[in-house]
């Protein structure tokens, strides 16, 4: 059993209004320090061990659903995890 | 003209779409549900609009997994006539029938007003029953109908005349104020407005009528029955 953790980023050719606005809170808040805000996605997955190398496996599934490669990049950590 | 409606759970214009094609335009209409697997007996394939699987991951990306997209895209490869509204545009892109990606909205609220727009290609199966130019008056409602695509792709949608239709204003941050574009060969269309929604002046227009009568006249030409 592997535990994998993906982080999903907006591509930084792409605005993210929802990091400006949040941004714009900070300031507010008298955080002026911070320059740039970005918001991203988590993703958990825990998959069993299986014949197909597991790299491969995380990538194929980031690109047929899990990302939209046209805005995201995505990048993953593998752990092995004990099943419950 | 034998359309099919695609229902996804969460689509919520569905009964829009069949009312304008049934009674507005008097063609054959009916319901077909995501894992259905055969569209062979459609002549045009409508998607409509609406929070397809609750718009969970990214709008439009779990209904691209649905049995029924597979057939959609032998559809669409058959040269069959395939609208995407709103949802369905965001879905579209998502199953790379189209290029480009809908993001929220550059003030990251949800907008519903009927808004005008510019009919940049009058010259395609969607768009015969308008002039080029033409302005018309069309309802929007989304959060998601921010049109984003990189340069590369912007070039070629403008190269090829794939930008259908822009909005007058821009109010969402769409790249160059894109409503809606046109696969290359020209038989997918994805809108964010709603021309479902303005097929009887009662209530509010009937810009959109143009639309759906522009495919049935195409189909119709290209259909003609040797008796």
């Amino acid at each position: 059993m592997k535990k994998v953790k993906i982080y999903v980023t907006l591509r930084e050719s792409v605005l993210d209004p929802q990091g400006s606005a949040v941004m714009g809170s900070l300031h507010k808040m008298g955080y002026g320090q911070v320059e740039d805000v970005r918001i991203g996605k988590y993703l958990e997955l825990m998959i069993a061990d299986g014949e197909k190398d597991i790299d491969a496996l995380v990538n194929e599934m980031c690109h047929r659903l899990l990302t939209n490669t046209v805005i995201e990049d995505y990048r993953f950590e593998i752990e092995e995890a004990v099943s419950q | 003209m034998k359309f099919a409606v695609i229902v996804f759970p969460g689509s919520n214009c569905d009964l829009d779409m069949y009312h304008a094609v049934k009674d507005e335009l008097g063609e054959e209409a009916e319901y077909v549900w995501h894992d259905s697997t055969d569209l062979s007996k459609y002549d045009g394939i409508l998607l409509p609009g609406g929070f397809s699987y609750g718009d969970y991951l990214r709008c439009g990306a779990i209904a691209q997994t649905s049995a029924i997209m597979g057939e959609v895209k032998k559809a669409a490869e058959a040269g069959k006539p395939v609208l995407g509204i709103c949802n369905g545009f965001q879905i579209l892109t998502e199953a790379g029938l189209l290029p480009g990606v809908l993001l929220r909205n550059k003030n990251l609220k949800f907008m519903c007003h009927t808004v005008g727009l510019k009919v940049e290609n009058a010259h395609t199966m969607f768009t015969n029953q308008y002039t080029q130019g033409q302005e018309i008056r069309i309802p929007i409602a989304h959060g998601e109908g921010n049109y984003y695509c990189d340069d590369e792709t912007y070039e070629k949608l403008k190269a090829n005349n794939q930008i259908v239709f822009t909005y007058e204003d821009d109010f969402n941050g769409s790249r160059n104020n894109i409503a809606g574009i046109i696969n290359e060969q020209g038989n997918v269309l994805g809108m964010m407005p709603h021309p479902e929604r303005a097929v009887s002046d009662l209530i509010g227009g009937s810009d959109g009528l143009g639309l759906f009568r522009s495919i049935v006249k195409q189909w119709r030409e290209s259909h003609v029955t040797h008796a």
